[in-house]
């Protein structure tokens, strides 16, 4: 091969990664890229049943009922107009209480429960993306 | 007095880091290389006067001196000592501090060993070392001073957030740091050798080095930092494709694709402008990562700041620093000359593979992790991207580049037959083939990544010792085994990934005193519960015996802790090793009726995850030993080796 044929390959190849990578990535994040709703947008947008995405709101009050087993509980997401019933099999942080912020990740289920995965509470240190904590401020100031 | 000493010392690195770089520009321009040897102390110096304000801040922590701010803010009289230390950097100014005293440290390490690089190169390297510096100074200095005072000083500090209150604190960071800083080594490599015009196999065996004593401590820094996830979050998983994981995978994956390249370079003098390329891309991702981690821009148990005014400042350096090296590169790269010619079936062939490889992972990382942010800027838009993208996207690049890792090393250099190297790779084929039908006969049915990752670790363990097949092993190079451990140190990993994920077992109950409770094979009984007392917590504390079969019954006792500085509860996993897994046990909360929320996790073989790291670290410092020593018998005999 030809020096300047072999860098053109080369560059081809390169090429053809970065294309391949790209759109490999692409439809990846048009696929799983996780949106986070408010109750309110939930209610309105109709989130298919089954795609992975992210609740926020607050919890509403007198809604956790615990269920027999003792380690899943059922209770209700509110922005202060809409609400989301939610259930959850775990445990909970320890800032989860009713009246405060949380962050459930999960999907609906096909009769409108959102079941989450994994729940993140406000406050809670751990992982809490500031684009949540500016929704929460949001829902607080609805609330009043 | 120790913290004037500290700042007066950070002003003073500065100033000489603005003097090292007035004497690299002089000296070039003059074309006067005897101003290297003032230079190369100048360089040293700052690196002392970086340290010496480093270790002031050490002190006042250790001495919780609480006229200082950065203390207040971050420690207390009642925390054990190693979080006195180590919280040094747990917080936003020390880490930064500690960012630029790894950043002098490096540059000093460049100006006392560095005897192989050209004298022009390694003024202009150094130069830009300190222009990397000068920034980072400023930024401390102007807008993350961490030896503000406090005026009166309170009569108590506010503590360090109990997660970090942990072992783990006193190394990951700085490991981490060490290889993501030492990474600018590559950079100023890249910058002096383009100022120079001295891009060739002599550049790359000079740098080859550098590249992978960061690389070392940044696969270290992330093993560690896993497992401390892994054990700490009391999640049970050991990787969560969190945006600030990302920012420290992204370097590792540009420095190890440089390290391949560079190898190319080195040994053939092909890939010249791609390795410089790659060793600019490198630093950048770290800077990229340090920007993420420590504007505020995420919010996570890293990241301490929240002044926007940092984010602009550090988003400005990134610029200055990406763009004009990469404006560099541009002006520079027609005058790199063509290296030499290779055909694609080969090793240089097998190593452009791999940096292809590495290189769509890094950008499906970096994407997926910027997305979020652009899209929240462009359109105010919120979402996250996590694991089903990542792992959808990233998971069949990496298993094809655990293919190529395998068959690279027993390509030859320049040409190979494509025959010959499937008759090398027979055995390893058969392995994988026989662990395809033991997985799908013997084991139960998994998801197909964690199936495939389970067949190709077989092949390719065997693959990645087949180099040393036939040699005579006591004269194999050190190098050579080092590329051999780190290669099998990948298939043992992926080993453990794939099984972890494959054969997890998981209980979730609420449980009584008394009962028993299987996970897996284990029989798990909850014995009680019962309060204990820490230096600056207090506990319930779960007593689990866990017995398999006729083994030895097993204690293990997971906490709920509840710090009071800052009040904070946390919960403490009780992990217990075994030959062939982990039993991993978490106490949650109290149900109403009494009853204790337990969960358990059988995890098969998978601490092969971190095994697997280390033994790609001790490959990387085998062959950097094998490195150095071999050029030191070369200097010894008056001429270099290949000569």
């Amino acid at each position: 091969m030809k020096p300047k044929h072999q860098r053109l390959t080369l560059a081809l190849l390169a090429l053809a990664a970065i294309i391949g990578a790209t759109l490999l990535a692409m439809s990846a994040l048009r696929d799983q890229a996780s949106y986070f709703y408010t109750p309110g947008d939930a209610v309105r947008d109709h989130v298919e049943p089954g795609r992975a995405v992210r609740l926020g709101g607050m919890v509403a009050a007198g809604s956790i009922r615990r269920a027999a087993d003792g380690v899943t509980i059922r209770f209700v997401v509110t922005d202060g107009q809409q609400s989301v019933p939610v259930r959850y099999r775990g445990i909970v942080p320890d800032l989860f209480k009713e009246n405060s912020g949380v962050v459930a990740e999960g999907a609906f289920a096909r009769d409108g429960t959102f079941v989450a995965d994994t729940i993140l509470a406000k406050h809670d240190e751990r992982y809490m993306p500031p684009q949540i904590a500016g929704e929460m401020h949001k829902s607080e100031s609805l609330e009043k | 007095m120790i913290a004037e000493a500290g700042l007066a010392a950070l002003w003073l690195a500065a100033a000489l880091a603005a003097l090292q770089l007035v004497f690299g520009v002089t000296a070039l321009r003059q074309g006067e290389t005897d101003m290297l040897r003032a230079v190369r102390s100048v360089a040293l110096v700052q690196a002392l006067l970086a340290a010496f304000s480093f270790g002031a801040l050490i002190l006042l922590f250790l001495r919780t001196d609480l006229s200082v701010s950065l203390v207040v803010a971050n420690s207390h009289v009642a925390k054990p000592w190693l979080y006195k230390f180590a919280g040094t950097w747990g917080n936003h100014e020390g880490s930064m501090l500690m960012w630029v005293t790894i950043l002098g440290l490096a540059g000093g390490a460049v100006a006392l060993f560095e005897r192989r690089l050209g004298d022009r190169t390694l003024i202009a390297t150094l130069a830009a070392q300190a222009t990397i510096g000068l920034g980072f100074y400023a930024f401390l200095l102007f807008a993350s001073n961490p030896f503000d005072r406090m005026n009166p000083a309170p009569a108590q500090g506010n503590g360090l957030n109990p997660l970090l209150q942990d072992p783990g604190l006193a190394f990951h960071p700085p490991t981490l740091y060490i290889g993501y800083v030492g990474l600018s080594i590559a950079f100023s490599f890249a910058v002096g050798a383009l100022v120079t015009r001295d891009v060739g196999p002599a550049f790359a065996r000079a740098m080859r080095p550098w590249v992978l004593a960061a690389w070392i401590f940044l696969t270290l820094g992330i093993t560690a930092g896993s497992y401390w996830a892994y054990y700490e979050l009391g999640w049970g998983g050991w990787w969560f494709w969190d945006p600030v994981e990302n920012a420290s995978l992204m370097p590792w994956l540009a420095a190890t694709a440089l390290l391949h390249s560079v190898t190319v370079l080195a040994t053939r003098d092909g890939l010249r402008a791609w390795t410089v390329m790659l060793a600019v891309v490198a630093f950048s991702m770290s800077m990229i990562g340090t920007f993420l981690v420590r504007s505020g821009i995420l919010t996570s148990v890293h990241s301490f700041a929240v002044d926007p005014r940092r984010g602009a400042f550090i988003l400005a350096l990134l610029a200055i620093y990406i763009g004009g090296a990469l404006a560099l590169f541009g002006l520079r790269v027609g005058t790199v000359r063509e290296g030499s010619r290779f055909d694609l079936v080969s090793r240089e062939g097998s190593l452009v593979a791999n940096n292809l490889l590495l290189s769509a992972i890094l950008g499906i990382v970096l994407i997926g992790t910027l997305y979020p942010l652009g899209i929240e800027a462009l359109t105010g838009g919120k979402l996250s991207v996590g694991p089903p993208y990542f792992n959808a996207a990233a998971g069949p690049l990496a298993l094809v580049l655990v293919i190529v890792m395998a068959a690279g090393p027993l390509l030859r250099w320049r040409r190979d037959e494509i025959r010959a190297l499937a008759r090398r790779l027979a055995v390893p084929a058969i392995v994988a083939l026989a662990a395809a039908a033991a997985v799908l006969a013997l084991l139960p049915p998994a998801h197909l990544l964690p199936t495939l990752g389970l067949i190709l670790a077989a092949g390719v363990a065997v693959a990645s010792v087949a180099p040393l097949w036939k040699r005579n092993l006591r004269r194999t190079p050190l190098f050579t085994w080092g590329m051999v451990i780190a290669h099998l140190g990948v298939a043992v990993s992926l080993a453990g990934m794939a099984s972890e994920s494959a054969f997890t077992r998981e209980t979730l109950v609420a449980a009584r005193p008394g009962e028993v409770h299987r996970v897996g094979p284990f029989a798990v009984r909850f014995d009680g519960i019962e309060p204990v007392a820490g230096p600056n917590w207090t506990a319930l504390e779960a007593t689990l015996t866990a017995t398999r079969g006729r083994g030895a019954p097993i204690e293990l006792r997971p906490q709920a802790r509840a710090f009071w500085t800052p009040p904070t509860e946390t919960s403490e996993a009780a992990i217990r090793t075994l030959w062939d897994g982990q039993l991993y046990t978490v106490l949650g909360k109290q149900a109403e009726d009494g009853r204790w929320q337990l969960r358990l996790w059988w995890k098969p073989f998978v601490t092969l995850i971190w095994a697997g790291g280390a033994l790609i670290a001790i490959g990387g410092a085998l062959s950097l030993l094998g490195r150095l020593l071999r050029d030191r018998r070369a200097a010894q005999r008056g001429k270099e080796w290949w000569e």
